[in-house]
């Protein structure tokens, strides 16, 4: 089995949105993933989210590096051009595209190996230069291709499938996102849709670099007592910050909620998240607060998930570059080629 | 007096000034190398300089000829030996019956000296401190010294020099006066103290025509800027940094919206090789032109992306500014080292395109071009540039553009013809030429959508792991390079006088040493043909021109012949046909070394044997 299409015929009275599309608008092919897999919940949330965003499909570029994970928009947006890159080098491939067209929706998928290690370097200085991005990191502590190594956020002390602990300390890859200046950084579990599924629309319609690291357990490798990856464990553990709602700017909000227990958060595009609070003591827009907040709970073995810091007037790299609006790749020689005479003149100041 | 006679030449000798590096020599010799283009004399100025910031041995060679000779000769007829680090090697250095000019503040002994040139000792040192008494005016204004003492000693049109001196510094007039000053200082000295002027010396000519004076790297920048190159992502490395520089530059001057005051371009100073070439492919992949500018480790660096660039068939220009490899190499020494690294690059069967423009004029016409091949061809497109031509100033033909002129931006499917129901295959080979159809993300929102992977995959880009599939997209990928051939920079031939056995290959900065090599060796009485290979795949006429001749030297300037082997292997030529000429010493090929080296070869060849006597 190489390539599996999906049956297109679907229910007629499957519900559409605004543009007239169903969610079957979004899928992709058929997952060659395992049965159970964290990501293919992943993969439902995104077409659910830009389901209910009515987002063009064509309007998205999905880009990939390598693993598990990066396989992952094959299975969705079947409509958009997708890009499954080079191991750990998503993030440059991404910012390249971006630059190339700024009118596109950019999704980056990755994984722990790919980000976490091999990648390193590009998922800091991607989040450093605020490229207008959706960067998911689908988490799962393990490399599951090559059956079951432990990967760098694999927590230390946690167990391997084959028996060994892990004795190095693991990467929390959100604290880094803070430290690093993403403008948007949430964390979430792929076992909980509800919290999800706004999350990533919130992402979408942020401006600037937003991140979202996916708690997404390795069914094959990585979901035995003594993981800490597991969806036992996760869900155990979770301590969620925060309940979000996404209400886009053609929606009127109308949920009412109780005073005080909600904070109404707008973004750029007139769109707005409204967080319902579970940790009181949570501050939405403050970098080293979030840290300390992850940090502290981190220590007590708690995974702490929601949407955890959001900077409402980002900027992104477009706006440090001062680029025209015009995306780039659709200047032509009239834009682009200074002519004849400007090169006269240029040779004549060599002499 | 010395023991040989002085050179006595016109318009024709090599100067060569020792300096160290970060003494402010550097804009003062380009100065005096600037008179002498000014004066109507062709000039080919070299920088051999350390990888350093400050304190080693620098050297700027300055070779005047009016008979145009624009490549490296050899030799040194004036040192001026400003360095004492150096100065026993640099005098070693001088031809028999060439000059020294040194600092004689403070005396040296004769056994510092040599009996068979001219020494001519100016007390810089002295001067400086007796005219200023800031540290680093002294240093500064000592240099400007030397040049106003060389303009007596070579017969320089002062008024040149003050010219320069005022346009120099443009803007900051109050440097001007100063600057104007000390080289009256200097010249004044010689031409109280030395005889004016030695036996080598300028005199005012018109050979220089309309040429300009550019550095290479800023030259390919240019015709990076007029092929339509929007996005530029690079990773500082001597010696293409200049070039990512330089496009900078360019881009403030030329790509500034007039109204809006936004960039028409995006610059990304990444954080290592891989991100740059990564930016690259993602830029080129959504349609935008990008490139990026490397030397021999970046290109390293880089194989794994080159090698998705070519398989998923990804526009992308990569300029390789070469250096002396391996390893770290020597980082501010020229060679031509990369040809099989770049060729050949990346894991499994790939094979790039490379052009190879042999000066700033022609580097400023293929960067052009490089875009257009690579939206064309959706392949890397490498333009090898040496430290030689792109850090180096050159007399070069002035640029040219045709404004007629339109991109070529290959073949792109649109959602016209998506929605006109043309069958959108990513990887079909519609036309036969192996060149496939793409379309930009974000074209129609239901047709033409694919998925781009590193991954084997057929005709419609889906995955698979057939051997079927695969081969006939291998076999596509050669194809393609085929078509290739005939759009890539022709050859360029120059036939001898008369029917010879003998041939000749070379390319990229070797050209003006060869061009000048070729008379010496046709005044040993030999004759040669000679071919400049300016691009990879090869054309036809590269097998042809070895096939009509006997034997075909091969001149290059690195250590394992590296074009040889190439056309060896690419060509299926018998090597014992092609004769290596190699130089790799870090210093830029010479004429005498090729015309000695290609010479005595020849002479071995028409010996005839003694008749026998019995």
């Amino acid at each position: 089995m190489t390539y599996l299409a999906k049956p297109k015929f679907h229910h007629p009275e499957l519900p559409k949105n605004a543009l007239g599309y169903t969610h079957r608008d979004y899928e992709g092919t058929v997952s060659t993933l395992c049965a159970g897999c964290g990501h293919d919940s992943i993969t439902a949330a995104i077409i659910q989210a830009c389901f209910e965003l009515s987002i063009e499909p064509h309007r998205v570029a999905k880009i990939s590096g390598i693993g598990c994970s990066s396989k992952t928009p094959t299975y969705f947006l079947g409509n958009s051009h997708g890009f499954n890159s080079v191991h750990g080098r998503m993030p440059a491939v991404l910012t390249g595209a971006n630059l190339a067209n700024r009118d596109l929706i950019y999704l980056g998928v990755s994984g722990d190996g790919d980000s976490a290690s091999i990648g390193l370097g590009q998922f800091a200085h991607c989040l450093r230069r605020g490229v207008n991005m959706v960067y998911i990191v689908e988490n799962n502590g393990v490399y599951g291709l090559t059956k079951g190594q432990f990967s760098a956020t694999a927590d230390r002390g946690s167990k391997s499938k084959r028996g060994f602990i892990n004795t190095d300390n693991s990467i929390d890859l959100v604290a880094m996102a803070l430290q690093l200046g993403a403008s948007f950084v949430a964390r979430s579990f792929s076992g909980d849709k509800e919290q999800l599924v706004p999350i990533i629309k919130a992402a979408i319609a942020h401006r600037g670099a937003a991140f979202i690291d996916i708690i997404s357990p390795c069914v094959a490798f990585n979901n035995h007592a003594g993981s800490t990856k597991s969806f036992d464990f996760v869900r155990e553990h979770n301590e969620a910050v925060s309940r979000l709602d996404f209400i886009s700017s053609r929606m009127p909000i109308e949920v009412k909620y109780a005073p005080g227990t909600v904070e109404v958060v707008q973004q750029h595009d007139g769109s707005k998240l409204a967080l319902r609070k579970l940790a009181a003591d949570y501050e939405l827009h403050d970098r080293t607060a979030a840290l300390g907040f992850l940090q502290h709970h981190a220590a007590k073995g708690q995974i702490v998930t929601g949407l955890l810091y959001v900077e409402q007037e980002a900027e992104d790299l477009h706006a440090h570059l001062r680029t025209v609006n015009t995306p780039l790749n659709a200047l032509g020689e009239k834009e682009l080629c200074p002519g004849h005479a400007a090169l006269d003149k240029f040779n004549a100041s060599l002499r | 007096m010395p023991t040989a006679s002085p050179i006595s030449r016109v318009n024709d000798f090599v100067i060569r000034f020792a300096n160290v590096n970060g003494s402010g020599s550097a804009s003062a010799n380009e100065m005096f190398a600037r008179a002498v283009m000014r004066m109507g004399v062709p000039v080919a100025p070299r920088n051999i300089f350390p990888s350093n910031i400050q304190g080693l041995p620098t050297w700027y060679e300055v070779r005047v000829s009016e008979a145009g000779h624009l490549g490296a000769r050899g030799g040194t007829d004036l040192m001026v030996a400003m360095n004492p680090q150096t100065f026993d090697r640099d005098i070693a250095g001088v031809e028999p019956g060439g000059y020294l000019f040194y600092d004689s503040t403070k005396p040296l002994p004769p056994s510092k000296f040599r009996e068979d040139i001219t020494v001519i000792g100016v007390p810089l040192t002295a001067i400086c401190n007796r005219e200023y008494t800031d540290a680093r005016e002294r240093q500064l204004f000592k240099n400007i010294i030397y040049i106003g003492a060389l303009t007596a000693l070579l017969d320089i049109d002062v008024k040149v020099v003050e010219q320069l001196i005022g346009e120099q510094y443009k803007g900051k007039d109050k440097l001007i006066e100063p600057n104007i000053k000390a080289l009256h200082i200097g010249r004044d000295y010689a031409v109280l103290n030395l005889q004016c002027p030695l036996g080598i010396k300028l005199k005012r000519a018109n050979a220089v025509g309309d040429r300009i004076f550019i550095e290479g790297n800023s030259a390919a920048a240019l015709g990076a800027l007029f092929g339509g190159a929007t996005v530029c992502a690079w990773y500082p490395i001597t010696p293409s940094s200049s070039l990512a520089d330089a496009f900078t530059r360019h881009c403030a001057k030329f790509r500034v919206d007039s109204e809006s005051k936004r960039a028409k371009y995006a610059i990304i100073q990444a954080e290592d090789e891989l991100a740059s070439i990564g930016i690259v492919i993602g830029a080129g992949w959504n349609g935008a032109r990008a490139f990026t500018a490397t030397s021999g480790p970046g290109i390293s660096l880089m194989q794994e992306f080159i090698g998705l660039a070519y398989f998923a068939e990804i526009p992308a220009v990569l300029f390789d500014v070469q250096r002396a490899g391996p390893s770290t190499g020597m980082p501010t020494r020229t060679q031509q080292c990369d040809i099989t690294s770049c060729v050949y690059a990346s894991h499994g069967d790939t094979k790039h395109v490379l052009l190879f423009p042999d000066d700033p004029s022609e580097a400023f016409d293929f960067s052009a071009q490089a875009f257009d091949l690579a939206d064309r061809l959706q392949t890397p497109i490498f333009v090898m540039l040496d430290l030689d031509i792109g850090m180096n100033h050159h007399l070069a033909k002035p640029l040219s553009w045709d404004d007629a002129r339109k991109y070529d931006r290959g073949k792109v499917t649109t959602a016209a013809e998506l929605d006109a129901g043309k069958d959108f295959g990513r990887y079909l080979d519609v036309d036969g030429d192996g060149i496939p159809y793409r379309t930009y993300p974000g074209t129609h929102p239901t047709k033409g959508s694919f998925f781009t992977r590193g991954t084997s995959h057929d005709r419609y880009a889906r995955y698979t792991e057939e051997g079927a599939p695969y081969v006939d997209n291998m076999q596509r990928l050669i194809r393609k390079l085929e078509t290739a051939k005939d759009m890539v920079p022709r050859p360029l031939i120059a036939t001898a006088g008369r029917p010879t056995e003998y041939g000749v290959l070379y390319f990229g900065s070797t050209a003006p040493a060869m061009d000048e090599a070729i008379h010496m060796i046709e005044a040993r009485g030999h004759a040669l043909d000679r071919m400049r290979i300016r691009a990879f795949p090869f054309h036809s006429s590269v097998n042809s021109f070895v096939a009509d001749h006997d034997f075909v030297f091969v001149v290059e300037q690195n250590r394992d012949a590296q074009l040889r082997s190439l056309i060896v292997n690419e060509c299926g030529i018998d090597p014992v046909r092609l004769v290596p000429i190699l130089h790799y010493d870090g210093t830029p090929i010479t004429a005498r070394f090729i015309a000695k080296a290609i010479g005595d070869h020849l002479d071995k060849l028409t010996v005839k044997p003694m008749k026998v006597t019995s």
